[in-house]
Order: C-alpha cells, then structure tokens, then sequence
C-alpha cells in the first residue's frame, strides 16, 4: 500500500495532542516541531517485551507509542518471547511468520525483517527467499545466534542478500564484564565486511560500548552504525558524526525492551546539525533500502 | 515547568558530556524547559576530601544557578568525620538534602553506618536522594566496575525511619520490580522514585502503575543522559494532564517542602 503522506502527518498531529504539548512545560514550545520536522524511520525493532498475546495486538501497542512520537515507519525483526540462541529452522519460520503478520497489520507503518541463523545455512537461505526474494521483507536481521558473525557460515547468507541489495542488520556488543558466548563484536562485523565489500552491513547496537565500536568499524565503509539499546548516554551521537559521518549513522531502538523516546533522544538531543539529524532518524535508512523498495515497488 | 531532581555538575571522570560546565549546564536546562534543578557533583564519586566537593558544589549553583540549582551534598559515611560532612551541608551551606552514591563508596543499603546517617538526616528534616547506580556496568570502564546497588535492605530499614524522605535515584534495575522485598520499598509512602533510567515501552506508565503516580518525580540524569530521554518517556506516555503536571513538578514540589 502507497504511504500517504497527509494520513502520516495526520497521525502525528494526533500524537502530538496526546502528548499533551500545551501544557505546564511552556519551555517545551520548541520540542512538539520534531514531530513534524524529521521522517523518522526505526532500523531496530522487537515484538518482545509486550504482554499482548500475538502479534498484531503487540504492533497496535507500538504504533500507539510510534503515534505519540511521529515515527514513520519501523523495520520489525523477531523476538516474541525469551532469546532463542540456536533457532531451529522452524522456530526461525515461526518467528518470521509474526513479523509478517505484523507487518500485514500495519504495511504501512511496518516492513519485516527476516530473521536467518548461521546454524543452518541452507533453511537460512530458503527462509530469504521465503520473505524477502517472494516476499514482503526488506531487510535481513537482526542476526543473533551464539555464532560470531565473523564465522564462515554467514558468507553464503550475506551474498544472497548482497545480490538483492538488502542490508544486513547484525547484533553487536563488546560487554565490559564478558560477552555472551558466542556473542558477536564489533571486530568480527568488521572482518565479515571486508570479505564482502559489495554488501552493507549495519552494526546493531554500536557495540554497546559505542566509544570503541564506533572506532573499530571507522574505516570499514560498507558498515553503517546504528544507536539502538543501550542508555542514552551524551555524547554518542556526536562522536558517531565526528568519526563516521552523519551518513553512516542510523537510528534504531531496540524496543520493546527500549524505549522509542530514549532512543530517539540520542539524535533529538544531540548536539549536531539538523541537517545530520534528518539523516540519521530516517533518511540514511531509506537510502540504504532504497533498491530493494524500488525492486518491489515499495514506498519510501 | 519541570523540576529535575536528578542532575550532576562538574566532569563525568570518563567522558566529557556537553553541560559539563556549570553555566552550560544551566544554560541547556533552561532552554529545554527546566525551572528548577537538584543538583549532585560527579566530584563525589572519586573525591576523598569530600569536604572541597561540597563547597565546590555550593559555591557554583549560587554562582551560576541562583533560584534555579539546588545542591545536594555527598555524604559519605565510611569517610571519617562524616557527621560534620552531614551538619556542614544542612547549617553551612543550607542544601535541602544529600545525595548519596554507596555504590562508589564501598557501603551496601544494609551496612549500620548508612543506619546511622539516615536517621541522622531523618531527625534534621534533611531528603536523602541514593543514587542506585550511575552507568550500565556493561559500559564500564575495565578499571572500575561498579555494580547497582541493591535496594532491598531498605524494606527493613524504611518503616523504622517514618520521618525520613528518600529519593532512589537512577533506579533502573529495581524500579516498578515485584519481588517481595522490594515492592514493600516501592509502597512506603515516603520512599519516592525518579524515572531517568526507567525504560521499555509503556515502561513509565508501569512504574506510575507499580508504586504510585504521586511518589514518581522527573529525572534526567543529565548530562550524563540526554535531557531529551526522560523528556520523551513523559511524552510518549500519553498521561492524563494532572498526572503529567505532577510528575514534572507537583510531586517534587511536595517532596521538597518537608525539608
């Protein structure tokens, strides 16, 4: 279904009353204009989290909350229930079979993300072409199994999605304490990149410890970063723009174990250009899914 | 207007944070809407002579935020002459409240000398804010690790101190939680709460919901935090306007007024 921009931007004005804007924080005149300044697009999005028994009642919920905010659109990845870190290939198709009813929900406001496990390479494969080659989906990920993606399984995997031009949203933490086994880092995102320079990789997360994952993917230029779930602490985003570029910076939450607005306010409340904001909440997102939308037809 | 109970003046030692000074701090809470901030000292943290911390803390939000900082000393009670620390901050410079860190400075809610300051502070009409934790500690820098503190000793120690007033600050980890010990904690009508590290979707409404919307104040954590982060869970929290009034001010106001 087209996106139509009126109804959008009717959406967000609903919001914006139910947020209460005229009220006791007069200082606050200035924020209700984000709503309607950026296109905000999400990278980075779970059904997890929520008490709503399946998956079209859970998206409800985020739209809700999408509304009180003006975000757009989001890319929806699995996750209903507790981690799974070595999905069968059917838990994989159950997991994707949601985000495809979630998506259905709302087409508007949701593209799916299909969730692929290294585990198993050939159902991985044929779980892509399920959702995203014949299907709705227009991304791959997030990538989360305990297999580090620096692991040669991956390789087949990120060919076929290369091949269709969809990004690759991969999860990454460099935990000070330890990683879980089998976690991926940053380093190891960057070692599978530069085996496949046509492809484009997003690193989830940042690393988490972003003072070092932003520097560790900095002269890797087929990985953009995004800034999902983990505190939102100061600084972040403006270190991201000074050592990637403003182009290489996505927002992405991580809900809902996360909040959209704590997510959001590491670009909201960065001190950056506007014009760097504009890129990173929405507009690096659609350039990089651009071929695949166009491929399908599909608004951006 | 807003009151944020939960600021911090001075250098984060691990990063500079823009607002790091204090007339940029002001400067940015101001314009983001701020009409009245509490306000600790990252100087707290590390310092031994915690004395200095303090007068360094008075000095600069009668400098640079007359009638807008409150400042909130550090009491550090495993620092000898501590009492002194507690009566300079309520007869010397005048603060409202201390603003504790036990996670920094080596003590457990359990631990008899936290006790003791309480009780103290209770009898003076001094708040005590506890801040359970400052960073995630999957963040941390390798060299010091610090994990949150927990909560749950004070679910033996609150009903013993009526008169006291107490702010968990930063309380991401336990806030809105249902174990036992620590929702005893969350119903004590003088146990109040802020919400800068309250997260999830719907996650501030939870919280309201858990312990009660006239003990839940806001705080920013800034500039730690962006301001912008608690700022949002407010409004994507679709609160009805009383409740959204109190949380930004009403609720504090009230907190504040015992002192």
């Amino acid at each position: 279904m087209p996106l139509d921009r009126r109804t959008v931007l009717k959406g967000m004005a609903a919001g914006i009353l139910a947020a209460g804007i005229s009220d006791p924080a007069e200082g606050l005149a200035e924020l209700p204009g984000i709503y309607q300044r950026y296109r905000i697009w999400d990278v980075h999005s779970h059904l997890e989290a929520l008490s709503e028994a399946t998956p079209e009642e859970r998206i409800e919920t985020l739209v809700t909350h999408m509304d009180r905010l003006g975000i757009e659109r989001l890319i929806l990845s699995q996750g209903f229930g507790d981690y799974i870190s070595h999905p069968t290939p059917e838990q994989m198709r159950i997991e994707n079979d949601r985000v495809l009813r979630a998506a259905k929900r709302f087409p508007d406001r949701v593209y799916g993300s299909v969730y692929l496990t290294p585990d198993h390479v050939q159902e991985s494969l044929e779980e892509f072409d399920r959702c995203v080659k014949n299907g709705p989906m227009v991304c791959v990920g997030e990538v989360q199994t305990d297999l580090r993606c620096n692991h040669p399984n991956l390789d087949p995997i990120v060919e076929h999605a290369a091949a269709l031009r969809v990004p690759i949203l991969q999860h990454t933490w460099l935990k000070t304490m330890k990683n879980d086994p089998g976690e991926s880092t940053p380093y190891d995102l960057v070692e599978l990149a530069k085996r496949h320079p046509e492809a484009q990789f997003i690193c989830g997360h940042t690393g988490g410890t972003w003072e070092l994952g932003i520097r560790i993917i900095r002269d890797v230029p087929n990985i953009s970063t995004e800034i999902a779930g983990s505190d939102p602490t100061a600084g972040f985003v403006e270190m991201a723009v000074r050592e990637l570029g403003a182009e290489r910076v996505i927002y992405g939450s991580d809900v809902g174990g996360r909040s959209f607005a704590s997510q959001m306010a590491k670009v909201i409340g960065a001190e950056i250009p506007e014009s760097a904001k504009e890129k990173i909440l929405g507009g690096n997102l659609r350039r990089l899914l651009q071929p695949i939308l166009q491929a399908k037809g599909l608004p951006s | 207007m807003i009151i944020d109970t939960n600021v911090n003046l001075f250098r984060w030692p691990f990063r500079r944070l823009p607002g790091d000074d204090p007339q940029g701090l002001v400067t940015r809470l101001r314009q983001k809407g701020v009409g009245q901030a509490w306000a600790g000292s990252f100087e707290a943290l590390l310092c031994r002579d915690i004395g200095g911390v303090n007068l360094r803390l008075a000095a600069a939000c009668r400098e640079f935020g007359k009638d807008f900082l409150v400042p909130f000393g550090c009491v550090n009670p495993k620092l000898p002459d501590w009492e002194e620390e507690l009566r300079r901050c309520h007869e010397v410079h005048r603060m409202p409240g201390v603003r504790l860190y036990p996670g920094y400075h080596g003590y457990t809610l359990a631990d008899p000398e936290l006790t003791h300051l309480l009780s103290l502070a209770a009898s003076r009409g001094l708040m005590v804010q506890i801040a359970l934790s400052m960073e995630d500690p999957r963040t941390q820098s390798p060299m010091m690790i610090v994990p949150p503190t927990d909560p749950t000793p004070l679910a033996d120690l609150v009903p013993r101190l009526p008169k006291l007033r107490l702010l968990l600050l930063n309380a991401g980890y336990w806030g809105g939680h249902a174990t036992p010990e620590v929702k005893e904690i969350t119903q004590a009508n003088n146990v109040y709460f802020d919400m800068a590290m309250n997260e999830g979707i719907g996650g501030l409404s939870r919280l309201l919901d858990t312990i009660s919307p006239e003990r839940i104040v806001f705080g920013s954590h800034f500039p730690f935090f962006y301001f912008e982060s608690a700022l949002l869970k407010v409004k994507s929290a679709g609160l009805p306007r009383d409740q959204e009034a109190a949380l930004y001010e009403g609720n504090a106001r009230r907190l504040l007024a015992g002192a």
